[in-house]
């Protein structure tokens, strides 16, 4: 309770960690409601999944942070094992939401649109910031929804959430375990002896052949490991940070357009599936590689406009 | 001796590479990291709690699940085709180019409409194919191979570069998570506005390059007329 009571907090940290106890919370439901779920073929490996995310992502600021270290790790277990899974539930018929849209229309892009643009307020006109507003807009287009469509219950809301959380399953953790990784490459000092190593091949200040190869470099280790999120984890400690920050370049500038960079990447490699072999199989096409042929052009064109745009705004 | 602090690297690439389980190799890589780096298992466990906790902004895309499911229940989806079916006449190149400029406004405020499983399989391609028989064509199987895979390359391509418009976006947070044991802060409303140059010319690029192509292609299968009385009619 003194968190919340301390003056030194901003409002917006405040309003942000009330948001993560709802979070917290929402997600040990999904735990609850997998564990009841008779068509659940691994309840219990589902509901420790969630139950022990849901407590980390909810307390875990008054946790300890080796408890929570070793509640990460008893959290991965079910997930490593594959046993956590989801039961058959089904999302809202064709039927239902042709009704919907017969009597809500058009207006129902305005609940949608609602959380974006209470991002950018939160961001541009308040104390809040971009995440504690954004927040704030997921309650102001629920509030919309349930002025539109008088079935649209709190319950409603909620289960909805959970059916779609379940089928994500434990892969929408993987930007905050790769983001715990990178942690865990500083602290034991992999950026120093990268920088080492690779110091005799980028010649150390020249800012300019630092950013070439950090973006190509970008787009290469994505086409190998098929997940430009996991290569930027990698590459910033490596090169990003030794070779292009250290020297002054802008962080802002040089790290979000080498995560595009490494979408350049993405675009072009058969390893990320869900992206250029699924749809193959999805729309029947019979050339396996015809999505990323077609997707060469535009991955060529944008490598070289974000390396000219880093070099010019950096 | 040093180099043996890399081998936590080469898990990453080497397992993701061989399409291992992602969170086993992240935890291999970061055991094996903490005891050759010297930080043990205390500091293992430490540095992933306090991580994790200070990383919870990339957790936002829960709350905002809270109405994501809800949205389409209520006829989201079917707003969407709706409004991409007000393009009357147009040729199967630019319903696609038109699909990507729709997408990649709604990618910037996190809406999504079901991707190729929800959007373009049920939606865009029986458009695009009855463009071809509107036009008096028979659609052939080449063709129609090729417009699935535009369809799909503008869908990617939209959606890669537009969600890096939304503020609360999981890529943005990571970059700013990356950063900050680093000893670097970043804004995320600096880095969207950062990206959207690069969101624009990404879909134009792919749009004027599909609209080019799909042209090519229609003169190839149907006879050049065919081709530029289309591109009038649209």
């Amino acid at each position: 309770m003194s968190f919340f009571m301390d003056p030194s907090v901003t409002i917006g940290t405040k309003i942000l960690e009330v948001f993560y106890i709802v979070m917290g919370l929402m997600v040990i439901y999904t735990g609850v409601r997998n564990l009841k779920d008779k068509t659940n073929p691994s309840r219990y490996g589902t509901c420790m999944f969630w139950g022990l995310l849901g407590v980390v992502i909810a307390f875990g600021r008054w946790i300890p942070a080796m408890i929570d270290g070793v509640l990460i790790v008893l959290m991965v277990i079910p997930a490593i094992l594959q046993r956590v899974k989801k039961g058959e539930s089904a999302g809202p018929s064709k039927d239902e939401s042709e009704r919907n849209f017969k009597k809500i229309g058009m207006k129902i892009f305005i609940p949608a649109l609602a959380i974006g643009v209470c991002a950018i307020i939160g961001a541009l006109f308040t104390q809040i910031g971009a995440l504690a507003g954004c927040s704030i807009g997921v309650i102001v287009s629920a509030i919309i929804l349930m002025a539109f469509n008088h079935a649209n219950k709190p319950l409603v809301f909620l289960n909805d959430s959970e059916r779609l959380l379940s089928a994500m399953g434990p892969l929408s953790m993987l930007p905050m375990l790769l983001a715990s990784l990178g942690a865990i490459f500083t602290a034991a000092g992999v950026g120093d002896v990268i920088s080492k190593l690779v110091g005799g091949l980028i010649p150390k200040g020249n800012v300019v052949i630092g950013i070439i190869v950090f973006a190509i470099g970008m787009m290469l280790f994505t086409m190998v490991m098929g997940n430009a999120f996991a290569a930027i984890t990698v590459l910033t400690v490596g090169i990003g940070a030794p070779f292009v920050l250290a020297f002054g370049a802008d962080p802002a500038v040089v790290g979000v357009l080498s995560l595009t960079c490494g979408y350049c990447g993405t675009l072009l490699t058969p390893m990320a599936a869900n992206f250029n072999i699924v749809p193959v199989a999805l729309l029947e096409m019979k050339d396996r590689m015809g999505v990323i042929k077609n997707q060469v052009v535009t991955a060529l064109v944008m490598i070289v406009v974000q390396i000219i745009y880093m070099l010019i705004a950096s | 001796m040093d180099y043996l602090v890399l081998l936590g690297i080469v898990i990453v690439i080497v397992g993701f590479a061989l399409k291992l389980d992602s969170i086993l190799i992240i935890f291999a890589a970061a055991i094996v990291t903490a005891l050759v780096g010297g930080i043990g298992i205390d500091g293992f466990l430490t540095t992933l709690g306090t991580s994790f906790v200070s990383n919870r902004s990339m957790a936002v895309f829960i709350i905002i699940l809270l109405v994501v499911g809800t949205l389409e229940r209520n006829g989201l989806k079917d707003a969407a085709a709706a409004l991409i079916g007000k393009a009357k006449n147009a040729t199967p190149g630019i319903i696609i180019a038109l699909y990507g400029v729709m997408r990649v406004v709604f990618a910037a405020f996190n809406v999504s409409f079901g991707g190729v499983a929800g959007f373009v399989r049920p939606i865009i391609m029986p458009m695009a194919i009855g463009a071809i028989e509107a036009s008096g064509h028979e659609p052939k199987d080449e063709y129609v191979e090729e417009l699935k895979g535009m369809a799909s390359g503008m869908e990617n391509v939209a959606w890669f570069f537009g969600q890096m418009l939304f503020v609360g976006t999981a890529g943005a947070l990571l970059v700013q998570s990356t950063l900050k044991p680093l000893g670097y802060d970043v804004d995320l409303l600096r880095m969207a506005l950062i990206e959207l140059p690069v969101a624009i010319i990404a879909v134009v690029v792919t749009a004027v390059y599909y609209i080019l192509k799909d042209h090519r292609l229609r003169a190839k299968y149907y006879g050049a007329a065919s081709a530029s009385a289309n591109v009038k009619e649209a």
